[in-house]
Parts: C-alpha cells; sequence; structure tokens
C-alpha cells in the first residue's frame, strides 16, 4: 500500500486518526475506564508518530496535496512544509508526554462526561494538527475555529462552577475578536483576486500599505490567540480553569499555534518584512514578558501563576520574532537566521517546560484537592517523583543552565548583542534597553519559580491534610518523566535542536546557522571566537566537581550526621503558619512593581478589636480597557433595545416603514 | 584546540581559586578589624572555621529533605566552575570555550536557585524571609551584573571571558567612558552580592535585617562548611570578574608559563588592594533598611544600562 508513504498524507491520518479516537469515546460515553486505558494510550502513539513523521519531514522538499472535501469548488489544499513539520514535531511530542499522563488522570468526576471529553481532547490535538498543514485561508479558519471550539468545550468542563462558564466565556469572546482579525488579514493578502490559496498569496507582492494592514491584522489576531499584552486577560483565568492536561496543551502548544499563525503570515505569505514592524512587535513582546512575570510572582494560585508565566514566555518569542523581523528588515539574513533559532528554539522549550508544570500541579491537585498556594507545602517528602520532575521544570523555565531554557535564552541574548550592527541610529539606542528588559524578566522569572517551588513542594505542610497526599501513579509519573527527560536533552544537545531548525530558516531567511563547524558538542552561531556555549561540557564539569566534593567529604570525614528540631535561631514553638505565605513572597515584587497594579487596600481602624487586614493587586488594563468597552457595549445594546416596545402595534409600524423604505429604495 | 598546558593552568587555577578563597575572606575581615581599631582576627582564621566545621556532625531538621542535604554540593560545584571560568592567571583556558560570560551569570543563577530553595527547606521563619530576599537581591542584581558583562562584550565583540580579558589588557590605552558607568555599577552589584554592607552584613545574627545568613541557618557541619566556602568562592569569583573587566593588567597570554608565574604576585597585589577598598567601602557606609535594597540595585542596574547606551552612543 503506496498511498501513505508521502509524510503529508501520513500526517493527516494521523489527525483522522486522533479524530476518530475522539469518536471512539462516544461508544461508552460515561466509561473512564474505556477512556483512560483505552483510548488515550492509543492517543499517544499517535502522537508519538506524527512527531516521528514530522522529523523526518523537516529535512524532504515541501509537499502539498488538495483534498477532496470542503465545498464544492472550494477544496481544501495542505502543505507540508519544514516549518509545519516543526510544530507538528512540538504537538506530536509533547502531546505524546500529556496523553500518557491523561490516562492517569481523568477519573470520575462531576461535569462532562469522560467520553467526551476524550472527543473534545482528540479533536483539539486533530485540530491543532490540521492549522499547521492548512494550505489555504478558508481550511486554515476552519481548523483554527475547531481548535478554539473545542478547546473551549476542555476549558468549560467543570461547567457547574459560574468563574469557570465565566472563564470559558471571556476565552471565547476573545478568541472570536482574534478570529475575525486573521479572516480580515487573509482578505487584505489576497489583493481581490478571490483566490485564497496560500499559493496565491504567496505569489502577489502587496502594497507597502496593504502588507502593513494585513501584518497589523495578524498581530492583532494571532496575538489575542497566544496571550500578547493588552490581549491576555483571557489566559490566566482559562488555562487554570481547564483540567491540567488541558492546560498543558492550552499553554504548550495551542499557544504555539498562534505564534506558527504569524510567522507563517509574515515571514512566509507577506515574505517581505518592513523593518518597522518587527519594532512593534518587539516591544509588544517585552512588555508582555515583563508584565506577565511581575504579575505571575503575586499569584497565590499555582495555575494562574503558570499562566502568566505562559504570557512571559510568549512575550519573549515575539520578542525574538520581532527581532527576526527588524534584522529582516534591514537584509541582514544570517541575523535574522539567529533570532528567528532562538524564537523557534524557546517555542520548542517552553512546550516542554510548561506542560510538565503543568502537569505537575494536575498530580498535586489529586493528591491535595488545592490549587491555591497558601495551603500547600513539604509535598517533596510526600510526592518525590513529581517534586524531582517540578525541580527540572524550575531550573528550566527559570532559564539557568544546563537546561533548555538558558539555551535558548543565551541565543536570544547573543542575537541582541548583535544589534548594535544596525544601520539605524535610534534602534541601536533602544537594543540595550530591550536586552535590559529580557535580563531583568529572566532574572524575575528565577524569583517567581523559586516562590512556585518552594511554596509546592518545600517547608511544612501548611494543613495537617497533606501529610496524606498520596504519590502520583503509574500513568502520571511516565508522562512527566518523559517531558523532563526531553527538558534535559533540548537542554544538553542545543546545537542537534540548531541543526533540526536549520532547514526552516533557510527557507524563511534564506540563511542557516545550523552548519556549526564546532561540531554536535558546542553551540556556536555565526562564529565560535564571538561566543560559544556547550551545555554537556558545563553540565559535567560541575557534576565533576560537585561529586569530588562530596566524595572528598566522603573519604575523609569523621563527623556523623544527627537528625533534631529545626534550629531556627532557637525558637521552640514553630509552627507551618510561620513560613512565608505566598503573598509573602510576592510582597517585594509587589513593592518594586507598585505602578503594574492597581492596589486596593483596606486597613482597620485603630480602635478595631478584631483588626483585619486585606489587600489585593490587580490588572490595571482590565479598568482602563476591558470594562470600558464592555460598557460602550452596553451603552450601544441599549440604544438598540429603544427599538423594542413589546406592543403589536408598534413592530407593525415597523414592517410597514420597512416596507415603504424599500418600496421606495427598490421601485 | 585543547592543549595539555592549557589544562593545567584551567587545574593550576580552580584549584588556587579553592585555596586562595577563605584567604581572600580573612584578608577583608582583618582589613576590616584594622579600620574599625579592634584587634584582627588571624589571617588564616577561615581557614581554622572551616577545619572546625567539617570535623563536627551535622544536626540536620526532621524534616529536611534530601534537597537540602545535597544543596551545598551543588552550590559549591557551580560556585567552582564559575571561578573556573573567569581567567585569573591566563587566558589560555579550555573551559572557555564551553562557557561564556552569559553561562557565567547562569551558573551563579542557579547556586542562588539552589541556596534560596535550600533555606525554604526546613520550613522555618527565618529560611523562607532570607530566601525571599535573596531572591529580592538576585532579580535586580543578575541583570545589572549581565549588562555589566555585555558592556565588555561589546567593546570586545565576544562574550567569551579569554576573548574580553585579552581584548582589554592589551589595547592600546584607550578611555571607554562605558567602563566607569560599568565599575559603579559592578561595584554595587558584588557588594549585594556578597551580601556585604549597606545590603547585607555578614558579621550579623539574629537580627531581622540579615539575609544570607538567615538561608543557611539550619546548615551545620560539614554542610555549612560547603555553604561558606562557597560564599568565600562566590567574593573570589566576583573579584576576579571585577580584575578581568576594569584592571586586566597582568594576566598571561595563551600558553605562556613564564607569564602565569608572574601572573599570580600581580593577582595577589591585586586582590590585597581590592579586599582592602571592599573593607574600606563596608567602614564608611551604612547598613540600608532591606526596603531600600530595591533603591541601590535599581540604580546600579540603570547604571549598567546606561553604560552600554553609552557604549553604542559614543564608543563606535
Amino acid at each position: 500500500m503506496n498511498l501513505l508513504t508521502d509524510p503529508l498524507q501520513q500526517v493527516l491520518a494521523l489527525a483522522c486518526a486522533w479524530l476518530v479516537i475522539g469518536a471512539l469515546g462516544l461508544a461508552r460515553n460515561g466509561s473512564v475506564e474505556w477512556a483512560t486505558r483505552v483510548l488515550y494510550p492509543a492517543g499517544a502513539v499517535v502522537g508519538l508518530g506524527l512527531a516521528a513523521v514530522a522529523l523526518r519531514a523537516i529535512f524532504q522538499p515541501a509537499n502539498s496535496l488538495v483534498l477532496p472535501l470542503g465545498l464544492p469548488d472550494l477544496p481544501f489544499h495542505a502543505r507540508l512544509d519544514a516549518l509545519s513539520a516543526f510544530f507538528l514535531l512540538l504537538l506530536g511530542s509533547v502531546s505524546a508526554g500529556v496523553s500518557v499522563y491523561a490516562c492517569g488522570y481523568f477519573r470520575q468526576q462531576q461535569g462532562t462526561a469522560p467520553g467526551l471529553i476524550c472527543l473534545y481532547f482528540h479533536a483539539f490535538l486533530a485540530s491543532m494538527a490540521l492549522v499547521m498543514v492548512a494550505d489555504d485561508a478558508y481550511f486554515f479558519m476552519v481548523a483554527w475555529e475547531s481548535m478554539a471550539l473545542s478547546s473551549f468545550f476542555l476549558v468549560t468542563s467543570d461547567h457547574d462552577k459560574a468563574e469557570i462558564r465565566r472563564a470559558g466565556y471571556l476565552y471565547l469572546l476573545i478568541a472570536h475578536v482574534g478570529a475575525i482579525a486573521i479572516l480580515l488579514c487573509f482578505g487584505a493578502l489576497q489583493a481581490g483576486a478571490g483566490d485564497y490559496t496560500f499559493e496565491h498569496i504567496r505569489a502577489l507582492q502587496p502594497s507597502a500599505s496593504w502588507a502593513t494592514a494585513a501584518f497589523l491584522l495578524a498581530l492583532f489576531g494571532f496575538g489575542a490567540k497566544s496571550g500578547i499584552v493588552p490581549l491576555h486577560v483571557w489566559l490566566p483565568e482559562a488555562h487554570p480553569a481547564a483540567p491540567s492536561p488541558v492546560s498543558a496543551l492550552l499553554s504548550a502548544v495551542m499557544l504555539k499555534t498562534a505564534v506558527y499563525g504569524l510567522i507563517r503570515v509574515t515571514l512566509d505569505l507577506i515574505g517581505s518584512p518592513l523593518w518597522w514592524w518587527g519594532v512593534v512587535a518587539l516591544a509588544l513582546g517585552l512588555v508582555s514578558a515583563l508584565g506577565g512575570i511581575v504579575f505571575a510572582a503575586i499569584q497565590t494560585d499555582m495555575k494562574r501563576l503558570l499562566a502568566y508565566s505562559s504570557i512571559e514566555n510568549i512575550g519573549l518569542i515575539f520578542a525574538g520574532f520581532g527581532l527576526t523581523l527588524i534584522f529582516h528588515g534591514f537584509g541582514m539574513g544570517a541575523l535574522a537566521a539567529l533570532a528567528l533559532t532562538a524564537t523557534l528554539y524557546h517555542c520548542l522549550n517552553h512546550a516542554f517546560y510548561k506542560s510538565l508544570l503543568f502537569l505537575c500541579t494536575g498530580s498535586v491537585l489529586h493528591a491535595t484537592r488545592e490549587r491555591s498556594l497558601g495551603r500547600l507545602g513539604g509535598l517533596i517528602r510526600r510526592m518525590p517523583w513529581v517534586a524531582w520532575c517540578a525541580l527540572i521544570g524550575t531550573i528550566a523555565i527559570a532559564g539557568l543552565p544546563p537546561s533548555n531554557g538558558f539555551a535558548s535564552e543565551w541565543l536570544l541574548l547573543q542575537a541582541f548583542l548583535f544589534t548594535p550592527s544596525l544601520p539605524h541610529g535610534y534602534l541601536n539606542m533602544l537594543v540595550p534597553v530591550a536586552a535590559a528588559a529580557v535580563a531583568l524578566t529572566a532574572a524575575l522569572s528565577g524569583y517567581v519559580m523559586v516562590k512556585f517551588f518552594g511554596v509546592v513542594f518545600l517547608g511544612q505542610h501548611r494543613e495537617a491534610r497533606l501529610a496524606e497526599a498520596q504519590e502520583a501513579g503509574l500513568w502520571e509519573r511516565t508522562g512527566l518523566l518523559w517531558l523532563a527527560a526531553a527538558c534535559i536533552l533540548l537542554g544538553l544537545f542545543p546545537a542537534m535542536v540548531i541543526g533540526l531548525l536549520d532547514p526552516i530558516t533557510r527557507a524563511l531567511t534564506g540563511h542557516g546557522i545550523g552548519n556549526l563547524a564546532q561540531g554536535w558538542l558546542f553551540l556556536a552561531p555565526i562564529n565560535a571566537e564571538r561566543a560559544s556555549y556547550s551545555p554537556l561540557l558545563v553540565f559535567l564539569v560541575t557534576a565533576l566537581l560537585v561529586a569530588a566534593a562530596w566524595l572528598a567529604i566522603r573519604l575523609f570525614h569523621r563527623g556523623g550526621t544527627r537528625r533534631a528540631a529545626a534550629w531556627d535561631c532557637g525558637f521552640p514553638d514553630q509552627d507551618a503558619r510561620m513560613q512565608d505565605s505566598a503573598e509573602g513572597f510576592g510582597q517585594p515584587v509587589r513593592h518594586v512593581f507598585e505602578p503594574f497594579f492597581r492596589l486596593e487596600q483596606h486597613a482597620p481602624a485603630p480602635d478595631d478589636l478584631r483588626p483585619r487586614f486585606s489587600e489585593s493587586a490587580t490588572d490595571r488594563l482590565w479598568h482602563w480597557l476591558y470594562l470600558p468597552i464592555a460598557r460602550g457595549v452596553e451603552r450601544l445594546t441599549a440604544l438598540v433595545t429603544l427599538l423594542q416596545r413589546g406592543r403589536i402595534s408598534v413592530y407593525l409600524a415597523y414592517s410597514f416603514a420597512t416596507l415603504l423604505a424599500l418600496l421606495l429604495f427598490a421601485r | 584546540m585543547i592543549s595539555l598546558a592549557g589544562l593545567a593552568a584551567q587545574f593550576t587555577e580552580l584549584v588556587l581559586a579553592v585555596l586562595l578563597a577563605p584567604l581572600l575572606t580573612g584578608w577583608v575581615n582583618q582589613c576590616r578589624a584594622w579600620l574599625q581599631s579592634r584587634s584582627a582576627p588571624p589571617l588564616l582564621q577561615p581557614y581554622r572555621v572551616l577545619g572546625k566545621l567539617f570535623r563536627k556532625e551535622v544536626v540536620l531538621a526532621h524534616n529536611a529533605s534530601p534537597l537540602f542535604r545535597f544543596a551545598p554540593y551543588l552550590i559549591f560545584g557551580c560556585l567552582c566552575a564559575a571561578a573556573a571560568i573567569v581567567p585569573t592567571l591566563g587566558t589560555d583556558l579550555p573551559l572557555n570555550a564551553a562557557a561564556d560570560a552569559i553561562a557565567l551569570v547562569g551558573l551563579l543563577a542557579l547556586a542562588r536557585l539552589f541556596i534560596a530553595l535550600a533555606g525554604m527547606d526546613v520550613g522555618t521563619a527565618f529560611g523562607s524571609l532570607g530566601a525571599r530576599r535573596e531572591m529580592l537581591v538576585g532579580f535586580l542584581a543578575e541583570p545589572a551584573l549581565l549588562m555589566v558583562l555585555f558592556t565588555a562584550s561589546l567593546i570586545s565583540n565576544s562574550t567569551s571571558l579569554t576573548t574580553i580579558a585579552e581584548t582589554l589588557a592589551h589595547k592600546e590605552f584607550v578611555i571607554h567612558p562605558s567602563l566607569a558607568f560599568a565599575g559603579v555599577a559592578f561595584t554595587m552589584v558584588s557588594l549585594a552580592e556578597n551580601a556585604r554592607i549597606p545590603v547585607d552584613n555578614p558579621a550579623t545574627h539574629l537580627e531581622l535585617t540579615m539575609i544570607h545568613e538567615a538561608m543557611v541557618l539550619e546548615y551545620s557541619g560539614r554542610h555549612l562548611a560547603m555553604i561558606e566556602l562557597a560564599a568565600s568562592l562566590k567574593l573570589f569569583v566576583y573579584s576576579c570578574i571585577g580584575l578581568v573587566l576594569f584592571f586586566p593588567f597582568g594576566i598571561a597570554g595563551g600558553g605562556d608559563w613564564r607569564g602565569i608565574v608572574l601572573a599570580l604576585p600581580a593577582l595577589l597585589a591585586k586582590l590585597a588592594v581590592g579586599g582592602a577598598l571592599l573593607a574600606l567601602i563596608e567602614m564608611v557606609s551604612a547598613k540600608m533598611r532591606i526596603f531600600r535594597a530595591p533603591e541601590f540595585l535599581g540604580t546600579a542596574f540603570l547604571l549598567a544600562v546606561l553604560a552600554m547606551l553609552v557604549h553604542v552612543l559614543l564608543e563606535r
């Protein structure tokens, strides 16, 4: 059977397999065993298959296909090139881990039936895969909207709770506002010919004003989907509301489909970006990165904290993309390739470590039924597997060597260090400030992750019942280990990842930085004189030094080890409430970045016998942007209700007036 | 490529760093005592303290996790690796191809992450308080240090520390105004990072103002010795970064054995002067309230960014 030798056909077949697996969930809708023992493992196998196919397809020439599907005269076009293949690889490999985890995660619970969740879950995966192979605007939008809808139903799977319904509504609203912008963007690109295939759009040379309009619409639409400031408000509501495996997919993969769309439209369909687009993307990205991480620092819900950290990471990705556009706009292809490599590498890294951490919170949630950081603590002693996996994710997300997060931040900073060669005076000045913002963001993410890991896993149990918390099951652990291993491997062998990205940067910028003279051990973009980094060597040397210190102690040390009560400066009556709370840990950041927040404080009166102090920090944008818009919409709709009188004679008069007007005009 | 002489130089530098680091701490303490007209502790006092701690038994809190026991070794390993990257005697260091200035900042940040996590592990009031303050200092000091290193990288067109050292040492005498800004920023960052007055006080204990000491309160015996040695190494590493960036004279070029032998007294002299200056700075300044620390470090950060701007505007 040579029907499926073509990688594109294989990808489409695997997407269909996901749909079939999802539909099979309905066969035994109420059965958790059917979904978690049969369907999710099958979905994981499909994910692995997709990753394998995509890995091969990156190095193969692009091929396209017209599908016998769609409307009459408007068939679906599909195409698989290196960029699509890379994002499919991301989708397949991350979803494999998440699906394996889901086998152990989903249990009988309130809300949507397990079979239905299974359907939405796999439809979500399939539609993301289809977004990445779509080759005309129609197919793209169909896949895009299926993705939005299936994820909406997943977000609201616990729909008995009012705040979850509210989160789902906000998500759907902003997703659709964004989708309209994307639709208009394709409209602006096709230049009135009525041909919406990407092949046609690619061949066109749009004028600068149309191209700019298309870019800004794409930035708005895809920015809304990826949670870029100021369109980010839905993200910290929707991501935590979903079940943890879904949160992982939303943060890790769905945000990347928006990045994929933006890269596809800007660098592939428009093809010749102007440099100042990059400045816009860079500025938006940096504001998102800094804003996201500052808000993450003050969160008290562990999943919200991670959701805000996703905004930060997407901000860094947008900043890298903006830098790509700036270099590309000035015709500096090799540097554009460097910045694009850093961007895509960061996409891959964020997908792995964010899904890892979201899944860890899922295990904590199952073991403790608690999401609030203020009621957790000390779980490293009850759940060592989850804790050590979370530690790997923590190091990676904080961007520390030798993890994968550091490798991509290293590349991004290297790209920034080349900006003084830009032939533009003001940009040269702007860029040190941008590099400083990236460095500050990276350092702040260390702060946030110490808070996350320290408050959840270290210290004493803040609630007595945490002492009965159970370690995650075998399925969950397998999923976590898969993702953690990927974080480590992606960090230790960055030169190989760059080799993977080489065909993409060659196709989009005309240059590649993957053919390294230094071999697989060293990461040395541009040239080794300038900068090189070898995480494997750093790791080995550090490990060797640690081992040497440990061995020296073992050999020469004579003193023993004794367990006793904690010292704490000799204070005898310690309890768990004396540790830093999540609010307390966020306090310095709230103090330093006060202008970011809208603070509401309630201090007790001096004569108050039962004094209570409360403080809440909320997003200023919510009050400055969203509430005014909502009020405006309400006012407009109130005008419409003036028509509504509730009396039949008035409505008959309306009909009569309409008829008269039509007769007058149509004649 | 990697030469035998390079490996030997690398090993020598590493061993020298571990051996010399407590001496530098002892020297600073001695200078401080003289300036405060106290009778000074002996120069070798830090070695005696380390020796005493190594001989003692470890008292672990009941709920200390494996992370708590593992962290001191890891912190020590990270700082050793950092010490190995920074050129002190010669610039022919094979490890420099593996880790550049950004990786150096990363290694220091990794050590900080682990010491903060270890501080939170037992779950005492002081531990988590110290961890939070350490991270507060860290999130402002780390980008400032990175910006200082970037300024030097932009001058020498490389983030490799050996190339930076060679460029700055062997250039004809050109005045870099950016390095002046960077120097001030770097001094402020080093004071904060090494738990020195005005941000922290290495001599204080049992006070609400402590940062570093609060985190390591639960450590004892060999673990505390590792932490103390790591703290000394950190001071040594920061001093050497400062010397490489601002006083790189006397560092030997590649494979030059005689130069390395001559570089040792130069290094010792520079460290002696630097240590005395550190003691002087600590003498004449007062400890700040913890809430003033962000302003102090914010200033350092802005100065470092200004240094980059000055370089981009004036020096190209």
